[in-house]
């Protein structure tokens, strides 16, 4: 993975230094909470509900397992004992105090970390594919353009103070699993005829108060002018975007408004001034980047383990383990490995520090000391040797890390909602937690088969209801909490926006709501057929009119609840 | 007179800054003697009368073009672009814009809601001047301009991005 050198030590050691005296000059004054509030956002601080929340840059999701210790550590130093993954493939902790925010960007200065433009109105933390570099269906690997549009992106002068956030993603394989469509630049790299590598560009995707997938920009943008061709991007939206209206501010509206040919009009024209310019990308810059991403060294073994095999059909557990967690590798008898972060009663992405330290251990024996980060919220082991998958498979068990769900009903995304975030309208993780106990029995799971079930606390979606084949966003309807489902979203390849089947339910009524949505789907499905293509097939209606056709029974609040 | 930040260091001016109250219209404005900068729209508007004056300087507001100055910025020895708000940050391109593409190679103030935490990405792209707000301290702002020591991006002051200037690390030694 890539390493700093001594320039980015220095630009993030001054980060630190120029942080903690804004801290310094808030703490006495000298800065008011407005003009501090948006320069601690850059720096990924969020005033919560209870306390501040400090979200870490985990960049394209790629960690060492030194970085996952130092985790371990400042949740153990500086929160209370664990921390939540994020759909950007950040990690964040819940219970920050302000005052010691410098000491923890220090000590992640000192494992090559920091929380840069982790929040605010700037470039994000940019997303890519999980299995980067070991999937089998790669074109090319990402990592390196990812690494070099974080550093364009890091104190990008120009555009620090943007309408609103900005998110990039990148993905290299056939297949899209950096959900690129619902990106304000989403890019897929792609080949030419000549073979030459570039990227297909995707402008103006988003979910939010307004879902829209991605609108192609341009079809084959050379490697070597992603820098100037993003800088266009971004210019022709700083100057345009609007600035009236925060819930209109990103880069879609515009890109909607005035429409897409007019956009890349735009675009073009600020491109012609910048193309071939200083910021094109050279091959010894390409190469030096890459050098970093090089394959670690594998072993020469067999396509299949037959000891792995035997154990398949002597174990049924383990079997189902490797059925939905273990993926396919490029490498002959190497897979890639997915620690299920959904145990049921755990909420989804969250990690305690005994489990960090756990997994960094894992890495280290398993998979060369690396781990990456999903955007599912699940942690990917992504060079195992296939030899060594049973041994692995006993231990995550024994930590809670190796529930068989992965892309299953219980593999939910899910924001931290109303019971941490400032933004929510309603909670979320209740509602996670509801599901996957109703839901909890894997028989029942394996039968429904694939469905990505997603869950919003507000309209920020920050849980990708949208995409969800079965989305679910909390919304406020007279004080008190509501939710409201839809069916048919998808990221990937044919990414889609959710339709809302209906009226909003309760928080009690959710459950059941799901349960009738399952029933529909298993009546109407054809053999293998998959939630989504049933739903793609028959569309909303038939799953409004059950879910509608009897009244749902609001169960008594009981607990908390009877006194909310 | 009040002081403001000029080529890093902090400096007495004399120019005052001609804002439209609600009563003013661009075209009926005095425009009072001595250096002045104008808002664009008073230029544009007063032009006939303004031509001849020997000092004064012209103001961009964040929602304007700068491309609108295309034809006059010569006769300008000083250009502003004004900032509403600090996280307002269409200034920053319209500054890029004035020097990358229109040429301007005179003074750029910054003025507004200048603050010490924006002033070094403020001077990347381009601007020389800064008028920072009245009640914060000046010379504490000017250590703003210090804040890094390297860059990664080219921009207005340094136009090659850092791969293109040193030599950067190799390889991944664990």
């Amino acid at each position: 993975m890539y390493r700093y050198d001594q320039y980015d030590h220095q630009i993030v050691k001054e980060r630190v230094a120029q942080y903690a005296d804004q801290v310094r000059r808030r703490l006495n004054n000298e800065l008011s909470e407005d003009e501090f509030r948006p320069l601690r956002l850059q720096n990924g601080l969020y005033y919560q509900r209870h306390a501040y929340m400090l979200r870490i840059a985990v960049p394209y999701g790629l960690l060492s397992s030194k970085q996952v210790r130092m985790f371990a550590h400042i949740a153990r130093e500086h929160d209370r004992g664990y921390g939540h993954f994020t759909t950007r493939q950040n990690i964040q902790f819940n219970w920050i105090k302000v005052e010691e925010t410098p000491d923890i960007l220090a000590k992640l200065a000192s494992v090559e970390m920091h929380a840069i433009q982790t929040s605010g109105n700037c470039v994000r933390n940019i997303t890519s594919d999980q299995f980067a570099g070991v999937a089998p269906d790669e074109i090319v690997d990402p990592r390196p353009y990812c690494e070099i549009l974080r550093q364009w992106s890091t104190f990008h002068p120009e555009f620090a103070f943007l309408p609103r956030k900005f998110k990039i993603a990148i993905n290299g394989a056939e297949e899209d699993r950096a959900a690129i469509m619902v990106h304000d630049i989403g890019l897929s790299i792609a080949k030419n005829e000549q073979g030459e590598i570039g990227f297909r560009v995707f402008v103006g995707g988003g979910m939010g108060r307004t879902p829209i997938l991605g609108s192609e920009i341009r079809a084959f943008l050379p490697w070597q002018h992603v820098l100037s061709y993003v800088e266009a991007i971004l210019r022709v939206y700083n100057q345009y975007g609007r600035r009236d209206n925060m819930y209109k501010a990103r880069i879609k509206i515009l890109v909607k408004a005035i429409g897409i040919e007019e956009f890349a009009r735009q675009v073009e024209e600020e491109w012609q001034d910048l193309k071939d310019g200083p910021s094109t990308l050279t091959q010894e810059e390409l190469n030096r980047v890459a050098a970093y991403f090089t394959a670690p060294p594998y072993e020469t073994l067999p396509a299949t383990d037959a000891k792995v095999e035997q154990l398949k059909t002597e174990n049924k557990a383990f079997a189902k383990w490797i059925e939905r967690n273990v993926k396919g590798h490029k490498v002959p008898g190497y897979a890639s490995v997915v620690l299920s972060l959904k145990k049921t009663g755990v909420p989804p992405g969250d990690v305690t520090a005994d489990q960090m330290d756990f997994v960094a251990d894992l890495a280290d024996r398993y998979s060369f000391g690396e781990l990456r980060a999903t955007h599912e919220q699940n942690l990917v082991l992504a060079d195992v040797k296939q030899s060594e998958l049973f041994a692995l498979w006993e231990e995550a068990k024994k930590h809670g890390l190796a529930t068989p769900n992965i892309g299953f009903l219980t593999d939910m995304i899910c924001c931290p909602g109303g019971d941490f975030c400032a933004l929510a309208n309603a909670k979320s993780i209740p509602i996670a937690s509801d599901i996957a106990e109703r839901f909890d029995n894997l028989d029942f799971q394996h039968d429904i088969g694939d469905l990505e079930l997603n869950i919003s606390g507000c309209i920020n979606s920050c849980g990708h209801h949208h995409i969800g084949h079965i989305g679910i966003l909390g919304v406020d309807k007279d004080g008190s909490e509501w939710y409201q489902v839809s069916i048919g979203g998808s990221q990937g390849n044919e990414s889609s926006i959710g339709k809302i089947i209906g009226p909003s339910f309760s928080a009690h009524q959710v459950t059941e709501v799901i349960d009738r949505i399952l029933q529909v789907y298993v009546r109407e499905r054809t053999e293998d057929e998959r939630f989504i293509d049933t739903a793609r097939r028959i569309g909303v209606t038939p799953f409004k009119e059950f879910v509608y056709a009897t009244p749902i029974k609001i169960e008594h609040p009981a607990g908390e609840d009877a006194y909310a | 007179m009040r002081n403001i930040i000029k080529n890093k260091a902090v400096v007495a001016d004399d120019w005052t800054v001609l804002r439209l109250g609600e009563e003013d219209t661009p075209d009926a404005v005095a425009v009072p003697e001595g250096k002045v900068i104008v808002p664009l729209k008073v230029w544009q508007q007063q032009r006939a009368a303004l031509e001849n004056r020997a000092e004064l300087g012209v103001w961009i507001g964040s929602s304007e073009r700068p491309e609108e100055l295309k034809d006059d910025l010569s006769r300008f020895k000083l250009v502003a672009v004004d900032f509403p708000k600090f996280a307002d940050g269409r200034g920053y391109s319209i500054a890029y814009n004035l020097r990358a593409r229109l040429g301007y190679t005179g003074e750029l103030r910054a003025i507004g809601d200048v603050l010490r935490d924006q002033l070094f990405l403020m001077q990347r792209v381009g601007f020389d001047a800064f008028a920072v707000r009245e009640d914060k301290n000046i010379h504490d702002a000017l250590k703003g301009l210090t804040d890094f020591s390297e860059v990664y991006s080219n921009s207005w002051d340094q136009k090659s991005p850092l791969f293109r200037r040193v030599q950067r690390g190799v390889g991944a030694e664990a």
